[in-house]
């Protein structure tokens, strides 16, 4: 038999239904994991300081967390299928600036029109990106590291000095995070459902499966007839695409961009996958939990302000909660692959 | 055939055994680690590729090594440099533009260098320079003689890199994710250790190594730009001449095979953790006395350029290739051309623009002969399918 972690990746046929569901039942029980953890920090936090739970500070957390989300779905597709794209921070920056800069460009410019420049300044970067790692196979983290530099220093080059500040900016552009029906953003519902539809498309299409299929063993899935190149290209263009509309979000939400927006974003996107459960070598994870995880860490961020901690151990206990999440994430892999080997020997014999 | 390597025979499609080379000689052996990932096409597409083109790879071979590709850039980067500014060569541009605002990333290089070779990566080394940096500021600050701090700082830095490695190798969790986690750990550590100080008040006989050269290197070398020479030479043996040097190598190139020839493969990783973070605390002591200053975030930004440094100097990002000359040239050639561009009035923060270029370049260069191969045996195909076709079309009416 093959490797029993290929059964988690969906390869129809090769399992038996009682390991089916065992692997269903761990896998949920990991985003179950995440919630659980994001219910005891509220929980604590809310018990100190009821203050937690208001509507302002949910919708603070919210709009905090919907720009990692975003990118944590983006960076999953391309970690799903054992690449890394380092340079979703630069390209934020560089939608951001850009799309923002159109405002007092052009006068009476629609927003969609807006979001759908920073989404094509996302996508050629992806493309970029893609095309380099697809085309000359070269590994993405050293080409993404590349254009994490060329992609910032094109901003710097751009902007020069200069920054777009939030007067320049139409107020209906300004309103678009803030928003909200109750203590829940519009923007964070869109988000959502966003994320829903990346974990349906992971779970159900066929170029979806075939990414993890890339991410367990990409030589074993181009035998098998997968278009390895071509899927890889897709996510780190998606990845781009979805990178350069979460610019366009951070310049609203922020309303003031110069050229360090976004920056250092890259491995806090990759931390929240990380902690979501996606493993960081592919072939497995969701993306419903690489957004949980983003939510995860702007939800301690903002316990510890609210509790009145210090913000200089903000940094701390991210780091420790990567480390343990990781570490945890080993344990239970460890744990299924020992499980689902012994199913498989019951079932054989 | 193979007591008389002739053109002919080795232009034979399929006619060059992977294994022959270095059977027929025993020198070649040393250099396999080179030599295999780019170990003879398959039979298909050598049949499909040029039959005189076989050969040309094997005789280019020793001019194409990305060191000398590095000299080259390096000439053109010192040339170019004193073409466009008068001041290029001069001691005060190397002293100042060049030793030291570069040693304390050139330092880091080097242990980054072994861990890459290794197949592992330490992303946290910039964090441990902010730590120990940190930690300097805040037990002189108790009162601390300075010789404890930088002792105590120095054991530190190996005992957190001892964390790195115990996390990589007893709990078998992949050091990408385990040291972006650390990495930020540890400078959240460095956050709560000295919180929003800036401590400046060290002793002029230490700070002094941020404004004077040092004695009797002709006004040129930093006190951190003659430490990274002498640890170059000292990383330079440890590499590729002491037998854990080799055993990094070849952890990185096979770790199974690694292991079932005997090296304690988990032994030597942790080990290197150890060096990388005691290295680490090292540039962060002298980053200190350089600047005079003692903050949370030094240096933190240090971590993506010294891996891009290390990765331009034609170490494999896979582990188990790659030489300690190449990223010392490669932290020239770096250096010399940022300070060339500072000199010519770039946009100073356009800078990275190079990095990134040169990066990409290092990746694409050495791959541009298969990715030109595979393009010919995709023409190929191409052309045997057009064949096909045309076969197809002129059978069937």
């Amino acid at each position: 038999m093959t490797s029993p972690l290929a059964w988690a990746d969906g390869q129809p046929g090769t399992a038996p239904s009682g390991s089916r569901r065992l692997v269903d039942l761990i896998f949920r029980a990991r985003e179950l994991g995440i919630i659980g953890v994001l219910a005891v920090f509220v929980a604590v936090a809310a018990s100190v300081q009821p203050r937690f739970v208001d509507s302002q500070n949910i919708k603070f957390v919210f709009s905090n967390t919907v720009i990692f989300a975003l990118l944590a779905l983006g960076e999953t597709l391309v970690v799903l299928a054992r690449n890394y794209d380092l340079s979703v921070g630069s390209v934020l920056g560089l939608s951001a600036y850009l799309s923002a800069h159109l405002f007092s460009q052009v006068h009476g410019i629609p927003i969609a029109a807006v979001f759908l420049v920073g989404l094509a300044i996302g996508l050629g970067c992806g493309t970029v990106n893609g095309l380099i790692v697809a085309v000359a196979r070269v590994p993405s983290l050293v080409v993404t590291l590349a254009t994490l530099y060329i992609f910032r220093a094109l901003d710097v080059l751009i902007i020069g000095g200069g920054m777009v500040v939030a007067a320049s900016l139409p107020g209906g552009f300004l309103a678009i995070p803030t928003s909200s029906a109750g203590a829940v953003p519009y923007l964070a519902m869109v988000v959502a459902g966003v994320v829903a539809l990346g974990a349906y498309y992971l779970r159900s299409f066929r170029s979806g499966r075939e990414l993890y299929a890339i991410g367990s063993n990409p030589e074993a899935a181009r035998l098998a007839g997968i278009p390895t190149g071509k899927r890889v290209f897709t996510a780190f263009v998606a990845s781009g695409a979805i990178a350069g509309l979460a610019g366009v979000l951070w310049a609203a939400v922020y309303g003031t961009i110069d050229s360090t927006a976004g920056y250092g974003y890259e491995l806090t996107v990759v931390a929240a996958v990380v902690v979501g459960g996606v493993n960081i070598f592919g072939g497995s994870g969701t993306v419903i939990g690489a957004a949980l995880g983003a939510l995860l860490l702007a939800t301690i961020n903002q316990a510890l302000y609210v509790l009145g901690i210090s913000s200089f151990w903000d940094k701390a206990i991210d780091g420790l909660l990567i480390v343990v999440a990781i570490s945890l994430d080993h344990w239970i892999t460890v744990r299924l692959t020992a499980a689902l080997r012994k199913r498989s020997l019951q079932h054989a014999t | 055939m193979r007591h008389e390597p002739t053109a002919a025979s080795l232009s034979r499609p399929g006619g060059q055994p992977v294994g022959a080379p270095s059977a027929a000689n025993p020198a070649a052996n040393r250099d396999v680690t080179t030599a295999l990932p780019e170990a003879p096409l398959p039979a298909v597409q050598a049949a499909l590729a040029p039959k005189t083109e076989t050969r040309a790879p094997n005789r280019l071979r020793p001019l194409l090594r990305w060191e000398s590709a590095l000299v080259v850039a390096l000439a053109a980067t010192v040339l170019v440099g004193a073409a466009t500014s008068r001041q290029f060569l001069t001691s005060a541009n190397v002293f100042s533009n060049v030793c030291l605002l570069y040693g304390e990333l050139a330092i880091m290089t080097l242990p980054m260098t072994l861990v890459i070779l290794a197949g592992e990566i330490d992303l946290s080394i910039a964090s441990t320079l902010a730590l120990s940096s940190s930690l300097v500021g805040y037990l002189w600050q108790q009162g601390w003689p300075m010789p404890g701090v930088i002792a105590f700082v120095l054991v530190t830095g190996a005992l957190l890199g001892w964390v790195n490695g115990a996390l990589v190798t007893r709990l078998g969790l992949p050091s990408l994710a385990v040291t972006i986690g650390t990495m930020t750990l540890y400078a959240g550590i460095a956050e709560i250790v000295l919180g929003p100080a800036i401590i400046t008040n060290f002793p002029s006989s230490y700070t002094t190594i941020g404004v004077n050269p040092l004695p009797g290197t002709g006004q040129l070398l930093s006190f951190s730009a003659a430490v990274f020479i002498v640890l170059a030479v000292l990383f330079g043996v440890l590499l590729h001449a002491t037998p854990f040097g080799r055993s990094v190598v070849a952890i990185g190139f096979n770790k199974e095979a690694a292991l079932f020839a005997g090296i304690r493969v988990k032994r030597v990783k942790t080990l290197l953790f150890m060096l990388s973070g005691l290295t680490g605390a090292l540039a962060g002591i002298l980053y200190t006395f350089r600047l005079s200053t003692a903050e949370s975030d030094n240096g933190i930004d240090l971590i993506l350029p010294v891996v891009a440094v290390v990765l331009l100097g034609g170490v494999s990002i896979f582990g188990g290739k790659g030489s300690l000359a190449g990223v010392v040239l490669a932290v020239l050639v770096y250096t010399s051309l940022q300070s060339a561009l500072l000199l010519t009035n770039f946009n100073a923060n356009g800078l990275e623009i190079v990095t990134g270029g040169l990066l990409l370049l290092s990746v694409l260069v050495p791959n541009a002969g298969q990715l030109a191969s595979r393009a010919r045996s995709l023409a190929g195909r191409r052309r045997l399918g057009v064949a096909a076709h045309a076969q197809l079309k002129d059978g069937t009416p």
